[in-house]
């Protein structure tokens, strides 16, 4: 017989959900976690991780098996032989595109946080209080000096290796030495530094891979194949780090085949009383209680379960007396920017496989800088140099062809934009009640789409970097603009927005849902405006600054 | 281009291993198509792939594509990977391939000389380009296919990697810049 009642209940185990059982676990609390995919063990069941690439039966492609079983991953560029298991199944858990919308899920322990990209950077006071500024959509109920801390307790126990820049809208962290930039980054860092009069810079990209050794995780080792799993935990993931540092404390649990159905609501007390959850594997239902909860279910998953909770008092679920459950959807759009190539350097190369590349902050926007659209975007990208893939010039077949494609190319350099999305009310998702997945459950609809403010920043997107290419001399510039479906960044963010006033959003300054103040949502769900860097370092540091609240109001019997 | 570009940078930024190349996968387009495992390939079909690759990619000081066994290699991808209507082309290029070497040389590509078997690949390239340029929605040349193959088969084998390119596991640290001279062989 399981253990049925808890001092918490957090659902989900990807990053936001391995920070929320640590930081629990930490303070004494027993805790079970709940992931609705199977167990994924630390190194053991990182199973390619070791390969050589000519073991790979298929270099890295995909068969006509998969894409026909894997549609969406199909559509962006993270359908590889290595990780196809790591994707969820798209047969048994379908989802309703009212408009194009890619769905990047995990479903297994540890979720996205194995195959995460681990850029990590900090928000500033810009971003929380541009709503407010702005006049659209809710204002922030939390500015930077509320997460400050926070920040740097994530950044210490995570490990993020970057540089510091003094950049007052791209704070500093508790940084792990920074990697490298390589030769031709650093000409292009100098070139845009005088270019721009020190208005714009070209960094290293900052990311969780450790530089250095902290306890217990050994360093980065320069393989650039982080998402298969890393066998030397040089990474952050929930499994190299907050999972044993949670089952350390001997106060977790964890249930994997775990699906949660609903967040159990008692009318009576306003409180939440434990959850219901589908076993996947038997199809039998368990009720478990506890004290809080912890919604970390991925953005829309957490969405799902709101709405399928206390329904008898709110027919929109739990959380949707203000109207705003499901709504404003947002992400960060790319596929848009620019490459080249680059004269010179032919007497450098470089050594090793560095698992970054650059990032120019936001500079539109900006000081006295004004545009036609809100907000802004970074770029990311690199510069390498051509490998054999690449057009040789008079030779075509033969020894010559061989030898010339064995050898390096010439060196090319390139870029694409990540662009904020702005909060729109219109943009959501709700229930399907028409289409069912695999358990018979309702599945999402996805309606959300980029509006005038996002199509005016890509054109921007993409002639900033081809401006930026140029001065720094740059030649054969390319641009693109592939288009953006909403979902594509993988940075879903929105529909339980934090806020100021329980009649226009879902959660207070503290994650705690206003309709239910034991329950807790510190995922992207809570995100009241998307600003334009990775968010997941941010989710880590609501996630432990809620937690803190969380058990001093439990102490106090505040709730 | 541009697209090849953009995969390779995200891969790049993202930490992804993109071994070999999928953007170099002419067949291999999602979202669309049947896929069959319909293109049954002889082992005569495999030896002539081999020498196929090995007339593009030839042993030099370093080994060449049938050493690599790039034909079988190609006989998987094109089994598992195609779609149904690539499938065709590429078999059916197995014949046409033959018969242009009849129309150069008045024998089949197996029967002719290492000389004779260059130039005819390197008019057939030359074919194949032309055609690709224009193709529009039709399939791709089969000796695109080939040719494709054969480059991802070879530089993603093991001695592609660790003889005509240079492999190392598990690098340790990075370097930004390091001194090369042209000779220099690329990382795989």
């Amino acid at each position: 017989m399981e253990d049925s009642t808890y001092d918490a209940i957090v659902v989900g185990s990807g990053i936001s959900g391995g920070w929320a059982a640590k930081e629990l676990c930490e303070k004494g609390l027993k805790v079970l976690m709940l992931e609705r995919g199977g167990p994924y063990d630390h190194i053991k069941d990182y199973k390619t991780a070791q390969k050589n690439p000519w073991e790979f039966e298929h270099r890295g492609g995909t068969t006509a098996e998969q894409k026909k079983k894997y549609p969406v991953i199909h559509r962006g560029w993270a359908a590889n032989e290595a990780v196809m298991d790591g994707w969820a199944n798209e047969q048994d858990c379908p989802y309703t595109e009212t408009k194009p919308f890619t769905w990047w899920r995990s479903y297994r322990m540890g979720g996205r946080s194995i195959l995460w990209g681990r850029q990590s950077y900090r928000w500033s006071q810009l971003d929380f209080e541009g709503n407010e500024k702005d006049g659209i959509a809710t204002p922030w109920p939390i500015g930077y000096a509320d997460l400050a801390p926070w920040y740097d307790h994530v950044e210490k126990f995570a490990g993020i290796s970057g540089s510091i820049e003094n950049i007052a809208h791209l704070p500093d962290g508790h940084f792990l030495p920074p990697m490298e930039l390589n030769c031709v980054e650093k000409d292009m860092a100098q070139r845009i530094k005088k270019e721009y009069h020190e208005k714009r810079h070209l960094i290293i990209g900052r990311v969780a891979n450790l530089t250095a050794a902290i306890p217990g995780r050994t360093k980065c080792e320069f393989r650039n194949r982080c998402w298969e799993g890393c066998p030397f935990g040089g990474y952050f993931s929930t499994q190299s780090s907050t999972l044993p540092a949670a089952m350390k404390t001997g106060n977790l649990t964890v249930r994997p085949y775990s699906l949660v159905k609903q967040v159990l609501y008692d009318k009576n007390s306003k409180k939440a009383t434990g959850v219901e959850i589908l076993d996947t594997e038997t199809n039998q239902t368990y009720e478990f209680k506890s004290k809080i909860v912890f919604l970390c279910a991925s953005t829309l998953n957490t969405a799902w379960v709101l709405f399928n909770s206390a329904t008898e008092v709110w027919p929109g679920g739990l959380g949707s007396s203000s109207g705003e459950l499901g709504h404003n959807v947002m992400d960060h759009h790319y596929n848009v920017g620019a490459s080249g190539s680059v004269e010179g350097f032919e007497d450098q190369y470089v050594f090793g496989r560095r698992a970054n590349g650059f990032y120019i902050p936001r500079f539109v926007n900006l000081g006295g800088d004004k545009r036609d659209y809100l907000r802004g975007f970074g770029y990311q990208g690199g510069a390498s140099r051509e490998g054999w893939g690449r057009e040789i010039a008079e030779l075509n077949i033969g020894g010559d062809f061989k030898d010339a494609l064995a050898e390096p190319g010439k060196w090319t350099i390139g870029a694409t934009g990540f662009g904020e999305i702005l909060p729109y009310h219109e943009n959501k998702v709700s229930l399907d009640k028409n289409k069912k997945d695999k358990w018979g459950l309702p599945v999402l609809a996805m309606d959300a789409e980029m509006k005038e403010n996002e199509f005016k920043m890509r054109k921007d997107m993409k002639e900033e970097m081809r401006a930026m290419f140029d001065a720094a001399g740059i030649k054969n510039i390319n641009t693109w603009d592939n288009g953006h479906a909403l979902g594509h960044g993988i940075h879903e963010m929105g529909t339980a927005r934090m806020g100021r006033d329980p009649k226009t959003s879902v959660l207070n300054k503290w994650n705690q849902v206003w309709d239910c103040m034991n329950v807790f949502v510190t995922d992207g769900a809570c995100m009241t405006s998307s600003a334009c860097q990775n968010p997941s370092l941010t989710y880590m540091a609501l996630t432990a600054r809620a937690v803190d609240y969380a058990v001093s109001e439990l102490k106090k019997n505040n709730i | 281009m541009e697209r090849r570009e953009l995969l390779k940078m995200i891969a790049l930024l993202t930490g992804g291993v993109m071994i070999g190349s999928n953007a170099l996968l002419t067949g291999c387009s999602p979202d669309k198509g049947n896929f069959k495992k319909n293109a049954v390939f002889t082992q005569q079909d495999q030896d002539f792939l081999d020498e196929v690759s090995d007339t593009i990619l030839p042993a030099t000081q370093t080994p060449g594509a049938k050493a690599a066994k790039v034909g079988a290699f190609m006989t998987v991808m094109v089994n598992d990977c195609y779609e149904e209507k690539d499938q065709k082309v590429f078999k059916e290029g197995i014949a046409k391939l033959n018969a242009a070497c009849e129309k150069m040389y008045g024998c089949e590509f197996m029967k002719a000389t290492v000389v004779q078997r260059l130039a005819l690949l390197v008019k057939l390239d030359e074919e194949a380009k032309a055609y690709q340029a224009k193709r529009g929605d039709l399939p791709a040349h089969y000796f695109t296919m080939m040719k494709q193959l054969t480059l991802l088969g070879y530089f993603s084998s093991e001695p592609g990697c660790t003889k005509a390119m240079r492999y190392i596991a598990v690098p340790g640290h990075y370097k930004g810049s390091v001194p090369y001279k042209k000779g220099d062989k690329a990382w795989a």
